[in-house]
């Protein structure tokens, strides 16, 4: 430390630069001139108005609107796509964590080789653009596709069951896009699980399933809410599986947000829905930060004293 | 309960199917356990007792051979289903859950009711002693408290059998000495059969009821402590329980009774070889302590010259060279006040009672 504190000024803000240029040009600036756009009014061929005053109206807009008396009345669109994508990127965490810890468990019983060809595996999606993953699942799904072909000829008595352009198509996209990030941090946890512990659970007369909750799953905790944030925060934003997937038929946060600064030509409000969007998943980091502090102090209580 | 022993394990082996080629871990292996008997499997690292005591738990499986719970087969019950429990070396406690919710754990599992359970974890933290931290988390604990709160949750569940795999091995000396009696006491206690496995002779000698020697996957002997000690049958058993010195030589007919010559030089010892052993290859053995140094002007006895003394305290020990340049060890009690000098010449007398004769 004491050799970089001698540094001359000037190669300690050479030394900075990169990370101030990825927090301030990146980051914060962006963020601050979305922000203030938010504050704008429109202009009603797109773009803000940059020459007037500041108002709250995009953000009264969220929950209200205007009737012909100029009365303010609720408004629950907006509300509405948000819950909407609060609910997905909720299923999508839950489905993601049923299909991945058993994932995890079961990568952490194959041999060293093995572990990290699966690791490998598991990434390889990501190496294909998300835009291209989504089209190849419309094709898996699409109508008279194979898939769905299948499922006909199994129940025919449904009358025609369509995979595409549903909220189950959205669903499956988004667990299948985020997958990963689920898998990874819970067997990270369960690598370093000590499975002697396993070991005494099963002599003390536990079965596999009350070792699996009662020790197990508590000690994997802290991999589990990190894969959960890891997959909630991005699916709550999503927006390419949304619009591909699910035809633009329901209306998600993300796609409201892209509409805004798209066709709607409404600036301000989509950068209050942004903001609106960002605090939630805030809340969530924060919730995270308190737990994890809360689970590190109780294993760990008084260490040494 | 009505059988006669708490466990039987009749000719087990236990190959490791990854490499047949290994020797196996546990080569045909049988013993039987008494009820509320304090059993010990000895032996160095890697000769099967870890196995052994793995295979009883039900973590691992044996490639043959049958294992009895009183009577009833228990070879192919998951451990869960066994009412067998262990004290692991490491302790294994559960992290994050208090000493308290530890013991818990097997009495939950049990399905013991919701006052019952309390009940039962204050028993046992009062037979640990350890009532005041039952609710700190294992990480706060110091070692020689972690092994009892590991003994408790082993203990509660009320196991017909109790596991414990080198539990003390982790303590310092000074802890170990009253773990171990803090064990026998817990043992006797609580009525329960305790299959204790340990690399430390000392500790199998002073803590078991009867002791299983083993090496290389074999069991070489079964016997109480002083048999074991006094009457070795191999010579793996003779060096590894004690000090010991070995004479090769061999048997004659003396005039009344047989006698030994020791290769080294040639005086007649007179001691009576066991029956069964092979009587054209044997040697003789003898604990250091139990010889005699006498006078070197007596005829018909061992001759050697000190080469080390060291001072123990209660006695002192003598590295002494025979005729032949071959080494033996001698323990002369302190009680004299007269030690003996590097050079000096002594005479080995061996009492027929210190002699054991084994084949080589």
């Amino acid at each position: 430390m004491s050799t970089i504190g001698s540094q001359p000024v000037i190669r300690r803000l050479l030394l900075l630069g990169p990370v101030g240029f990825t927090l301030l040009g990146l980051i914060l600036i962006p963020l601050a001139i979305m922000g203030y756009i938010s504050f704008l009014p429109r202009n009603l061929y797109g773009g803000v108005d940059w020459q007037a005053d500041w108002q709250w109206h995009s953000y009264v807009q969220l929950f209200f609107q205007e009737d012909f008396d100029g009365n303010l009345e609720l408004n629950w669109v907006y509300a509405q796509a948000l819950l909407r994508s609060l609910a997905q990127a909720g299923g999508t965490t839950l489905l993601c964590f049923a299909f991945g810890f058993p994932v995890a468990l079961w990568m952490t019983s194959l041999s060293e080789r093995s572990r990290n060809l699966m690791v490998l595996l598991i990434t390889i999606p990501f190496w294909t653009n998300l835009l291209i993953r989504n089209y190849a699942w419309l094709i898996i799904l699409r109508e008279n596709g194979w898939l769905a072909q299948a499922v006909n000829g199994l129940f025919p008595q449904a009358g025609g069951i369509t995979l595409l352009y549903n909220d189950f198509a959205v669903s499956v996209g988004l667990v299948y896009s985020f997958l990963p990030f689920m898998i990874l941090p819970i067997y990270s946890t369960l690598e370093k699980l000590d499975w002697r512990l396993v070991e005494a659970a099963y002599d003390l007369g536990a079965t596999r399933w009350l070792a699996l909750r009662r020790v197990i799953l508590p000690l994997t905790m802290p991999g589990v809410v990190a894969g959960a944030l890891l997959v909630f925060v991005p699916s709550l934003g999503a927006y390419i599986t949304p619009a591909l997937l699910g035809g633009g038929k329901t209306l998600m946060v993300g796609n409201l947000i892209q509409q805004q600064f798209g066709t709607a030509r409404n600036w301000p409000l989509g950068g209050s829905l942004s903001f609106l969007l960002l605090g939630i998943m805030l809340l969530a980091l924060i919730l995270f930060a308190l737990y994890s502090r809360k689970a590190a102090k109780s294993m760990h209580r008084g260490v040494g004293a | 309960m009505g059988h006669s022993s708490a466990v039987d394990v009749c000719n087990v082996v236990k190959r490791y199917l990854d490499d047949p080629a290994l020797p196996p871990a546990l080569n045909n292996v049988s013993v039987n356990i008494a009820h509320n008997e304090f059993f010990t499997l000895l032996g160095p690292s890697g000769c099967g007792k870890t196995t052994l005591l793995r295979a009883i738990a039900g973590f691992e499986t044996v490639s043959s051979g049958d294992i009895f719970l009183g009577g009833e087969r228990i070879n192919d019950l998951p451990p869960y289903r066994r009412r067998i429990n262990t004290v692991f070396q490491s302790y294994a406690l559960f992290p994050h859950m208090s000493v308290a919710e530890n013991i818990a754990f097997g009495l939950e599992m049990q399905g013991l009711g919701k006052q019952a359970v309390p009940k039962r974890v204050k028993e046992m933290l009062a037979l640990v002693q350890m009532e005041h931290l039952a609710n700190r988390k294992p990480a706060e604990l110091s070692g020689g408290q972690q092994q009892r709160v590991a003994l408790a949750r082993a203990l509660a569940p009320q196991p017909a059998v109790l596991l414990l795999d080198e539990p003390l091995s982790a303590l310092d000396l000074k802890l170990r000495k009253e773990m171990q009696v803090e064990l026998k006491r817990v043992q006797q206690e609580a009525g329960i059969t305790f299959i204790f496995v340990t690399h430390d002779q000392e500790e199998a000698l002073t803590l078991s009821d009867r002791i299983a020697v083993m090496s290389a996957g074999n069991i070489m002997q079964i016997g109480t402590p002083g048999d074991i000690y006094e009457r070795p049958q191999h010579r793996f058993v003779a060096q590894f329980i004690g000090d010991i010195n070995f004479l090769p030589g061999q048997m004659r007919p003396g005039h009344d009774q047989p006698v030994f010559r020791p290769a080294a030089m040639p005086v007649d010892i007179p001691c009576q070889p066991p029956s069964g052993i092979d009587l054209s290859r044997v040697q003789l053995a003898f604990r250091p302590e139990r010889s005699r140094l006498v006078d070197p002007s007596q005829p018909h006895h061992l001759r050697a010259v000190i080469e080390t003394v060291m001072y123990v305290g209660t006695a002192t020990l003598y590295r002494c060279r025979l005729p032949d340049s071959s080494q033996i060890t001698l323990r002369e009690s302190n009680e004299g006040g007269l030690a003996r000098n590097v050079g000096e010449g002594v005479a080995v007398h061996l009492p027929p009672q210190a002699c054991l004769l084994m084949e080589a």
